[in-house]
């Protein structure tokens, strides 16, 4: 009893050495990062880049449904919008990435809040069903709008472009994207420690508390599934320039458990969590490869054929494990983890 | 033919081919008055049914009615382990963390059917037969029809079975409150159990029947989710009014493909989601989810 | 400051308040009481806007807001605690506070995510204005503690205070020692005497407790089954004759408060 009382009386100190401590270590992670192409085959910098858009998509599901409470089954779906957004641009007008990627993002968010309207005015589930409709509709559209998305061929993307700079090596769109990454983690965490953020969270809790302390809940839901929208724009937006190439396949209902995954296992309501979730969930697939290609080394074992089966069966697997047994993610056992040491160190 | 006629046409077999839907609607409503689950998975199991029929009638050559019978026990035992280990943990847990475990248990199902049968289709021996059906002038293909027959004997079984049997007594009971149907002595633990037993039989009877009418693929189950989408449209409240869901489905591909290109079939219950959110915001009969204060 | 007139409300025929006139003084404790059942959550409902009543006027220093949606209220100065705690879980005590700020605060989406100057004062002062509400109320100690961690009395009072980092006009408490041990009960009405004298904030409070009620109130309406049979102070109720037969049932349970 007396120590809890005895730590709480320094906490304020400790805390702003905390804070100090954090952006330490912050600046050093990007130092970091942005020296890993010296330090790294092309190969895994390229999977850099890759994890960098599904960090960014996956903040945005973060936020509608780890904040707000929202939960969002056509998430694939508007990456692609975002995707198409860029393609369809360049493809026809021939416009810079500096015009494609915000409106990429406008897009996104537009169709988002079409699809999300009607039902952002109820509660809970009617969100559900409309946004598996946004789902299979849009995608729809993305194989059936043939004179527009070329349908199952797709449309080819030329590298991003900037005073005759082209983005076009692994290495060139790695930095690309981590300037996106950066960016939109830290836009996300100040949203979040804001009035905003914290209106998402008491909608989250219990919207009817969230009322009586004046959050306008039809509004502030509007503005999460808009933002979350935004971000899945802008993380198609970069996909198209990774890819350099644009088609339906890539956003099947697939895609949209992969970020639903994402997000639950690194841990619902945290922008850590949606970090190490994306982590998790774009190295995975790549682990099953190479243990794949060990076992037909090895063993004499072909697995490439299931490869995809399983991917979604793990995909699942994780989805339910972690729901069942830490709702919290990674995010949680982080913590607790550094909590361990820390006091370890104490 | 008349246009009027064709419509009526088009109308019948659609109709008829909702009866599967219906079937499958069932399933879905039984598990969520046991426990208001919604059962994002019950196109997983449905498929997952028709493979184990083609596995114990090809592979296992064991012929079509053994083989009926031995995907019916598999389907019900993969429906009572995923009862036990994923939905009883989540009791008490928020209603949208349980659609992301159905959702999730879909998926798994999905790639373990893809990593034993693969993603191509396979043949089932033909349990309904070809040859057509004539109502007057009327043309309904035969599998459709007798498909539809066997779904309104089972439904119509399954529904008079709920009425009167006791475990039907005890779901209705615990689709009322909980707490009553446990102060009468209804283990409601069970009666969650007996629903997704009732869903497996569902499901493995529409699925053995959709994979006749149309092909058996790791796909076969996406279907469900449109049928569960306009269920939950239609308000979940009676078991009557999520039949006539599942009958409206059929008749509205059906006229889909009359006058728009066939593709656009498997789009249209989610245009009718959308279209109904925004007229009837709070669904068809209305949203009765009042949050105490 | 707050005045209810004449409020009348059913459910589907049965009557749940009639004729119920609550007048709130400015700078006074007003509390509305009477058993279980009387209405006394629903007159609640009505004034915070939840419920619609079929006749009736809320007016707040001189608006009429019975037209007005709970958020709308919360903007013209009404704040609220539930009788079953509303606090956010998973947040910290003085996150939970500062999530009662929210009328007051104006950083949109753009300037909150750009973190620009604007936001950044916000937010500053915001913490300031919380270590104030924190102080008087005495939670210092389990300022960064987790909510759900902490005992039914902190909790209450936690809500309490994020109640009146929204600066009211007026504060309405829901059963503000419903489920609290003697101890408990008398350090609550310290506090809420203390936000009457130091903040000069008008209330409004339920309670079926009778010695808190009696104890700290200025005025006091009685309901009983939906009808008001009673107001004036608390002297003046305790000896009414109709209080007296309507709590005559519950008079063990008066007497057992008390003591």
């Amino acid at each position: 009893m007396s120590s809890a009382i005895d730590q709480s009386s320094i906490m304020p100190a400790k805390k702003a050495s905390y804070v100090t401590d954090n952006r330490l270590w912050l600046v050093i992670f990007i130092v970091a990062l942005a020296g890993l192409p010296f330090a790294l085959p092309g190969y895994w910098i390229f999977f850099a880049g890759l994890l960098g858009i599904n960090i960014i998509a996956s903040h945005g599901l973060n936020i509608m449904m780890g904040y707000t409470g929202l939960l969002s089954l056509g998430h694939g779906a508007f990456v692609g919008v975002g995707a198409y957004t860029v393609a369809i641009l360049q493809t026809n007008f021939d416009l810079p990435f500096w015009i494609t990627i915000p409106l990429a993002g406008i897009i996104a968010t537009v169709i988002g809040i079409a699809f999300g309207l009607p039902s952002l005015r109820i509660r809970g589930l009617y969100l559900v069903i409309a946004t598996l409709a946004a789902q299979f509709i849009l995608y729809f559209i993305f194989v059936h709008w043939e004179s527009v998305t070329n349908s199952d061929v797709g449309l080819s993307v030329a590298p991003a472009e900037i005073f005759g700079y082209q983005f076009n090596t692994e290495t060139r769109i790695y930095y690309f994207i981590l300037a996106f990454v950066i960016a939109s983690t830290i836009f996300a965490r100040n949203v979040i420690r804001s009035r905003v953020g914290r209106a998402f969270i008491a909608i989250r809790e219990r919207d009817l508390t969230a009322q009586v302390l004046g959050v306008e809940i039809v509004w502030y839901k509007l503005l999460s599934f808009g933002l979350g929208s935004f971000y899945a724009g802008i993380a198609g937006a970069l996909l198209a320039y990774f890819n350099r190439f644009v088609n339906p396949e890539q956003f099947e209902l697939m895609l949209s458990v992969f970020f639903l995954s994402a997000v639950i296992v690194g841990g619902m309501g945290s922008i850590l969590g949606a970090i190490l979730g994306a982590v998790f969930v774009t190295l995975l697939p790549e682990f099953l490869r190479e243990a794949s290609l060990l076992a037909a080394h090895g063993l004499g074992i072909d697995l490439s054929s299931i490869l995809t089966p399983l991917r979604e069966t793990i995909f699942g697997l994780i989805i339910v494990g972690f729901l069942i047994l830490e709702p919290r993610g990674l995010a949680h056992l982080w913590q607790r983890a550094r909590r361990k040491f820390s006091r370890a160190r104490a | 033919m008349s246009p009027l006629q064709l419509f009526i046409e088009y109308s019948i077999v659609g109709i008829a081919a909702g009866g599967i839907y219906a079937l499958i609607a069932l399933g879905i409503i039984v598990i969520f008055k046991a426990s208001h689950t919604f059962n994002f998975a019950m196109g997983e199991m449905m498929m997952l049914s028709a493979y184990f029929f083609y596995a114990a009638s090809v592979t296992f050559a064991l012929g079509p009615a053994l083989g009926l019978i031995v995907a019916m026990i598999g389907s019900i035992i993969v429906a009572l382990i995923i009862e036990r280990v994923a939905i009883r943990p989540m009791l008490g847990r928020p209603f949208i963390a349980v659609v992301m475990v159905t959702f999730g248990i879909g998926s798994i199902l999905r790639g373990i059917v893809g990593m034993v049968w693969g993603p191509n289709e396979v043949q089932i021996p033909s349990i309904l037969s070809r040859s057509p059906i004539f109502l007057g002038d009327i043309f309904v293909p035969g599998k459709t029809a007798r498909g539809f027959a066997i779904a309104v004997i089972l439904v119509v079984a399954l529904i008079a079975y709920l009425r009167f049997s006791r475990a039907g007594v005890a779901l209705r009971a615990a689709a009322e409150s909980a707490t009553t149907a446990y102060s009468m002595g209804i283990n409601v633990r069970n009666v969650v159990a007996f629903a997704w037993v009732i869903a497996a039989i569902t499901g493995c009877i529409s699925g053995v029947l959709m994979a006749n009418i149309n092909t058996l693929t790791p796909h076969l189950g996406l279907v469900a989710l449109n049928v569960l989408s306009v269920v939950i449209l239609g308000g979940l409240s009676s078991i009557s009014g999520v039949l006539v869901a599942g009958l409206i489905i059929g008749w509205l591909e059906a006229i889909t493909g009359l006058y728009l290109p066939t593709e656009f079939r498997e789009i249209t219950p989610y245009v009718l989601v959308l279209i109904v959110l925004l007229v009837r915001p709070t669904g068809l009969f209305g949203a009765k989810e009042v949050e105490r204060i | 400051m707050l005045d209810i007139e004449d409020i009348q409300l059913s459910f589907g025929g049965v009557k749940a308040l009639s004729g119920v006139t609550v007048n709130a003084e400015t700078g006074m404790i007003t509390s509305v009481i009477g058993p279980n059942g009387a209405g006394k959550t629903s007159l609640f409902n009505v004034i915070s806007g939840f419920y619609r009543p079929q006749k009736g006027r809320v007016t707040l220093a001189g608006e009429d807001i019975s037209s007005l949606k709970p958020h709308q209220r919360a903007y013209r100065g009404m704040a609220r605690t539930f009788q079953n705690i509303a606090l956010f879980h998973g947040m910290t005590v003085a996150d939970n506070i500062k999530l009662g700020a929210h009328t007051h605060l104006k950083s949109g989406i753009l300037s909150a995510g750009l973190r620009l100057p604007s936001t950044r004062n916000e937010e500053a002062n915001l913490d300031k204005e919380a270590d104030e509400i924190i102080d008087l109320l005495e939670l210092d100690k389990v300022r960064n503690d987790q909510v759900e961690d902490l005992a039914y009395g902190l909790q209450k009072r936690v809500e309490m205070a994020r109640a009146l980092i929204m600066r009211p006009k007026i504060l309405l408490l829901d059963e503000p020692v419903a489920g609290m041990n003697r101890e408990e009960k008398s350090e609550m009405s310290r506090f809420v005497l203390r936000v009457k004298n130091d903040l000069n904030t008008t209330v409004l409070l339920i309670e079926h407790d009778m010695s808190m009620v009696m104890g700290i109130s200025d005025a006091i309406v009685v309901l009983s089954f939906g009808q008001p049979i009673a107001s004036g102070t608390p002297d003046e109720v305790r000896n009414n004759p109709d209080v007296i037969k309507a709590y005559l049932g519950s008079v063990d349970e008066t007497t057992q408060n008390a003591a």
